[in-house]
């Protein structure tokens, strides 16, 4: 039975029993990489929400001076990137090579956008003199420590985002070329899905990050 | 594990209830809630984070060893957070001798 499964499939390795084995195993184990990456993001998320409740008042200073509006678009950017991812997958769900091509074409192209727009906010830090460093200086605030602490936390939370995107980009421009060249069937698309819940987890952490970072104690400024 | 295709209207309806919950975040984030900011901004995090995965990443088509797997990965989250602040939160009950 299984050698008539691997007459029948190229792509089944020798390994598995069946394309389905195949394709659960490799789903599994992008879900396990994705739980250690949770894990990962979450002991910057303690770090933040630990230093938060120690220095209220100046977060929410710090907080407030980021540009909510630029934040807000920029997330929609990305949860319209991880639309055209899952259209991307739907579409080598369905066989539809040239769907699939150009919904990464079009997920790849908001990618730029959100990093294009995440280098204008980082400038806009620089010049503000918000980096951490030497020449960090936050108006208003007595306790420049505190308001440093957050500014870190800031750069190192959404810098290791910015690097996943980038990575993401990556896997997306393999993924491209790949079906480009017609790798992709109804019948194996397993890079691609497995690509889109990289694509989408990178979603899920801006979808912290936002609100945590931009959103809360807006209202006391 | 058969494979589900759902359709495109209902990725749409994820979509575009995803930029709605973005707006209302941000709009909400303007009024006074007092410690209820945290809650509603949080909750609606969460709201779109099940919809990204339940939907987009195809977590409720999944079998039943990723589920337990994602299940367990915010109860070891839960820990690390629970435990942390057992010790961060009580430091100063009660007085060191010589600081």
């Amino acid at each position: 039975m299984a050698d008539h499964a691997h007459a029948a499939s190229p792509a089944l390795q020798v390994q598995f029993d069946t394309a389905e084995q195949q394709k659960d195993a490799s789903t599994f184990g992008m879900w396990v990489f994705l739980i250690t990456e949770v894990m990962f993001f979450g002991g910057m998320f303690l770090a933040y929400i630990v230093y938060r409740a120690a220095y209220p008042d100046i977060f929410a200073l710090a907080s407030s001076s980021l540009n909510v509006y630029i934040g807000a678009a920029n997330t929609a950017v990305l949860l319209c990137s991880s639309f055209t991812m899952v259209l991307g997958v739907r579409a080598a769900q369905l066989g539809q090579k040239k769907a699939l091509a150009i919904n990464i074409v079009l997920t790849l192209l908001l990618g730029f956008v959100f990093l294009g727009v995440k280098a204008f906010e980082w400038r806009e830090k620089f010049i503000e003199h918000h980096v951490p460093g030497p020449s960090f200086h936050f108006e208003g605030v007595a306790m420049q420590g505190p308001a440093q602490l957050f500014f870190s936390l800031y750069f190192a939370m959404t810098g290791l985002h910015a690097l996943h995107m980038v990575i993401g980009a990556g896997i997306m421009t393999w993924l491209l070329i790949n079906a480009i060249r017609g790798r992709y069937s109804a019948d194996y698309m397993t890079p691609v899905d497995i690509g889109g819940l990289y694509w989408h987890f990178v979603d899920i952490i801006w979808i912290f990050l936002f609100p945590l970072f931009y959103l809360i104690d807006r209202h006391l400024k | 594990m058969t494979q589900h295709i759902d359709s495109v209207k209902t990725y749409a309806v994820i979509w575009i209830s995803l930029l709605i919950l973005t707006g209302v975040t941000t709009a909400v984030a303007f009024v006074d809630l007092g410690p209820f900011s945290v809650i509603v901004a949080l909750s609606i995090a969460v709201v779109k984070m099940m919809l990204v995965a339940l939907f987009f990443m195809h977590l409720r088509h999944s079998g039943k060893v990723t589920q337990l797997a994602m299940a367990a990965t915010v109860l070891w989250l839960g820990i690390m957070v629970a435990f942390t602040f057992a010790d961060v939160a009580t430091r100063g009950w009660m007085g060191v001798p010589g600081r």
